[in-house]
């Protein structure tokens, strides 16, 4: 009776639950990549700014938990840092901790986000925007200092 | 489901709502009165959960299991006996923390006629009789006396009006019990060594005097929220049950109780002078209002918008410095030694949640805070210390870095290995990790850039790269490419490996060849070689040193250097001037908790293994052979069995290796402190330097944070390392660690 019975009121960890993002180049069914989220120790990190370094990211996502590997996130033609990253951690409980404290605070003065990954696979560390950045970067119409000026489609050509 | 809607109606009454908590409460009970029939023993289980896992709404429960127990006698009757299991099991189960909520809420069932006041009385008479028990130990004899005194708030006033006598004998026990028990462990515990303004109290202490005052005050209590109270024509007529007689579970070798603590204190009436007034340090509604806040944080840490939103919606806000209330229960957590409950940066993000919710208060207690921690940093515990340094330099870097640092300028006329000025240090470097170099001189005046850090750069100390004869510079250069490649762990092991035979006539000069060839020569040497390619980065990456965890790191992770030997770097007269800086410790810790994952990782490998096994004789045992063929039998298992022996013995020599590290570090520590003792005694100066306070309390961060692991570990610990003979400035901190489990 003692250790085995929790309630469901305390059992709530919504940060660390899967979001509605699925990736749709995932090779697999819906079935596969949710197995492999629900085990995952990588996490996506989203808005981040261009000019954030591999040190930053180790530093602030070091702190729940010792980190395997990070790798940036980079433009498809200039590869260079185009603002996401993958941070993978050696035990899923640390993932989980990333996912309850460190989403939703800043980095280099941005509100970070992160996110559950099926696992990183070569070529996804590029961006998939037309542009060679992150989709997100080719159309949105307000102006980023941190993620190349306004978005590509608002550009002058 | 219908034990999913018990469970939430249960679950949800107490929370805001648009009815009176009176009302709810006798609508609940109406319901679970109803469902009684069909449900009895889910609404016994749930009643019983909540009980133990939701303290902070103790009243609550105890108030609805009193209507319950008005309506149907029985069922009051099993809830008793269900509860007495469940603390039974829980005592059993070493799971002091729940037993103690759950000894709490029998005791507010008094206030609520669900149980008859002398039978409680009879269950603290044989709780503090435990102090009478001859060799236990004495947190044993604690956890009783704590059981007993932490309920008093709730119902010392109905116990004492019933059964005065035998509660001033109980009482007088105790007393004579708090008077005789050792307080070894206190020194250890404290965040800060000084007693101004605010003691740091043992808790125990603490709350015996806090006891006393609410004795003298005749036992009036106005801080709990009683909503029995309300009820009280209908509980009255209520028929109670007597506890049966309750024998504490006896001693056992596998029992392991909660360690000591000291109560962390910040804040006192004249901190907040414009609000309402804090509770006294020995006044029973600051345990009260701590201890349901610290329920709030274990109850809902997970989820830090809830946890924020439930703290600041504790009841009594206009009554009592709340804010206050909560950044001192949030950094007591923070700071409480040996570890914090719940994983460091939680808090952080804690107190941003907090400061969203109340952004025209919190932010200002907060500061007030941290400028309260800064003025006494000079005698604050140095695990502590990185403690506050970590979460004040995350904190700024959700904020702009923001801060007034010209207030702080009067560390610059320290010396710059004294506390504050240190601390500074130590934050800039960290905020500067967060950020980079430039900004963080944008952030600080001028007259601060010496305690700016160093822009972090490898030292190309050596331009000239034909100059090959210095081994270990090529080591640490090619290391750094590598690691900076994203090359695997196994492909760095590769290529170390793969290494040309060095004997082998090879003209070509083929620089990767013998760059590699370099490595291996060095990694062939045993421990010389492997300090010397540690002393390598060092020198390299002296500058970065975020650099140097990583590579040292790496090098653990790929084998090329082993957790001793980067033990035993630490301490070698190379890095003495680094030896106080954070990021030295910050190398040492992750090194050990590297060796114990290790230790874990194999222990579970093995266990699993043996699971197998058993799964597989399991099988063979209900297949309906009658046919005893041992030898097949013996072949099926052999691969198993092989793999059991071959895990078993990596077990042991992961275990060997971990023991031989923490020998390691506290051999090289007794050396460094008793050179430095020596030499002071000779000279005739003061012992206590920044640097002997720092290195001692570093010493004992060793044994809080690794406690559990280092337990196995006493009788070597005492008979080779720590006798009789060390000097007693370090014994003390051996005996100190003893007296936590004693």
């Amino acid at each position: 009776m003692c250790s085995v019975a929790m309630l469901s009121v305390l059992r709530s960890d919504s940060y660390a639950e899967l979001s509605q993002y699925r990736d749709q180049h995932f090779r697999g069914n819906r079935y596969d990549q949710e197995r492999l989220l629900k085990k995952s120790c990588t996490l996506y990190v989203g808005n981040l700014s261009f000019y954030t370094t591999e040190e930053q990211i180790y530093e602030l996502f070091g702190k729940s938990g010792d980190i395997k590997k990070i790798i940036m996130g980079l433009d498809k033609v200039k590869k260079t840092a185009c603002g996401f990253c993958f941070v993978e951690y050696y035990s899923r409980g640390d993932a989980e901790n990333a996912m309850r404290y460190i989403n939703g605070t800043r980095l280099d003065d941005r509100i970070i986000r992160t996110d559950w990954d099926a696992g990183f696979k070569e070529g996804r560390q590029y961006g998939r925007g037309r542009s060679g950045g992150q989709v997100r970067d080719e159309y949105r119409q307000d102006y980023d200092a941190g993620r190349g000026g306004y978005g590509k489609v608002v550009q002058p050509q | 489901e219908i034990e999913e809607r018990l469970e939430s109606l249960i679950c949800r009454v107490g929370e805001k709502s648009t009815s009176s908590l009176e009302s709810n409460l006798e609508g609940l009970a109406g319901v679970l009165e109803a469902d009684l029939p069909n449900y009895k023993s889910k609404i016994l289980r749930i009643l019983c959960t909540v009980a133990r896992l939701l303290p902070e709404k103790l009243t609550v429960y105890t108030t609805l299991v009193g209507l319950l127990n008005a309506r149907n006698y029985n069922f009051g009757g099993e809830f008793v006996e269900a509860m007495i299991r469940q603390l039974k099991e829980c005592l059993k189960a070493n799971m002091y923390n729940e037993a103690v909520y759950l000894v709490r809420f029998l005791s507010d069932l008094v206030n609520c006629h669900v149980i008859a006041a002398p039978s409680m009385v009879a269950m603290f008479e044989n709780f503090v009789s435990v102090t009478q028990e001859e060799d236990v130990p004495q947190v044993r004899c604690d956890w009783y006396v704590f059981a007993f005194l932490s309920s008093l708030p709730w119902v010392g006033k109905e116990l004492y009006e019933k059964k005065d006598a035998e509660m001033d004998r109980i009482l007088s026990q105790t007393e004579s019990y708090l008077k005789r028990r050792q307080k070894i462990h206190v020194p250890m515990l404290q965040v800060w060594s000084a007693d101004k303004p605010h003691p740091q109290e043992e808790y125990l202490d603490c709350l015996w005097a806090q006891i006393q005052k609410l004795k003298k005050d005749r036992w009036q209590e106005r801080h709990i929220l009683r909503p029995y109270l309300a009820f009280d024509s209908i509980l009255c007529e209520a028929l109670q049950h007597n506890l049966p007689p309750f024998t504490p579970p006896p001693h056992t070798e596998d029992s392991v109780y909660p360690m000591p603590r000291v109560i962390f204190r910040m804040f006192d009436y004249t901190d907040d002078p414009e609000g309402p007034v804090m509770p006294g340090s020995h006044s029973v509604e600051r345990f009260v209002i701590e201890e349901n806040l610290h329920c709030i944080i274990k109850s809902h840490w997970k989820e830090r918008k809830t946890c924020a939103a439930q703290l600041l919606s504790y009841p009594g806000n206009n009554k009592i410095p709340l804010n206050y209330h909560i950044v001192e229960v949030v950094f007591a957590e923070l700071f409480q030694l040996p570890v914090p409950p719940h994983i460091e940066v939680m808090y952080t993000t804690l107190l941003i949640e907090l400061c969203k919710l109340q952004p025209g208060s919190l932010p200002q207690v907060l500061a007030q805070a941290t400028e309260m921690l800064y003025m006494r940093l000079d005698t604050m515990n140095t695990t502590c210390i990185d403690r506050f340094m970590n979460w004040f330099s995350h904190h700024l870097s959700n904020f702009q870095f923001r801060w007034s640092w010209e207030d702080w300028s009067d560390c610059l006329t320290h010396d710059l290995d004294k506390p504050k000025p240190k601390f500074v240090r130590e934050v800039l470097e960290k905020c500067m990790r967060l950020s980079y170099h430039q900004r963080i001189i944008d952030i600080v005046p001028a007259t601060f850039s010496v305690l700016s850090p160093a822009n972090p750069s490898c030292i190309y100390k050596y331009g000239d790269e034909s100059n090959k004869s210095l081994p270990g510079y090529t080591v640490a250069l090619c290391l750094t490419i590598a690691i900076k490649n994203k090359t695997s762990n196994d492909e760095i092991f590769g290529i170390l490996k793969d290494v040309p035979n060095p004997n082998q006539d090879d003209d070509d000069g083929v620089v990767p060849g013998t760059l590699f060839h370099e490595v291996f020569k060095t990694l062939a040497e045993s421990d010389e070689g492997k300090l010397h390619v540690l002393r390598v980065v060092y020198e390299v990456w002296k500058n970065h040193p975020q650099m140097i965890a990583v590579l040292v790191d790496k090098m653990i992770r790929t084998q090329i250097v082993d957790c001793a030997a980067v033990a035993n770097w630490i301490f070698s007269p190379e890095l003495a001037h680094d030896f106080t800086r954070f990021y030295i410790w910050e190398i040492l810790h992750s090194t050990i908790r590297k060796m114990n994952k290790h230790v874990v990782k194999i222990q579970k490998e093995l266990e699993e293994t043996k699971a197998r096994l058993a799964r597989q004789h399991k099988r063979r045992d209900s297949d309906d052979d009658d046919d005893d063929d041992d030898r097949s039998s013996d072949r099926e298992d052999g691969p198993l069995e092989e793999q059991i022996e071959r895990l078993q013995e990596k077990v042991e020599s992961a275990q060997s290796e971990q023991k031989n590290l923490f020998l390691v570090i506290f051999q090289r520590f007794i050396m460094i402190l008793t050179e430095h003792l020596v030499r002071c005694e000779t000279g005739g100066i003061d012992v206590i330097t920044p640097w002997y306070k720092n290195c001692i309390e570093r010493l004992q961060q060793i044994f809080l944070q690794h406690h559990q692991i280092i337990q196995q570990y006493m009788l070597t610990l005492e008979n080779l390392l720590f006798t009789a003979e060390l000097d007693h400035h370090i014994l003390a901190v051996f005996q100190q660690f003893c007296a936590l489990q004693a």
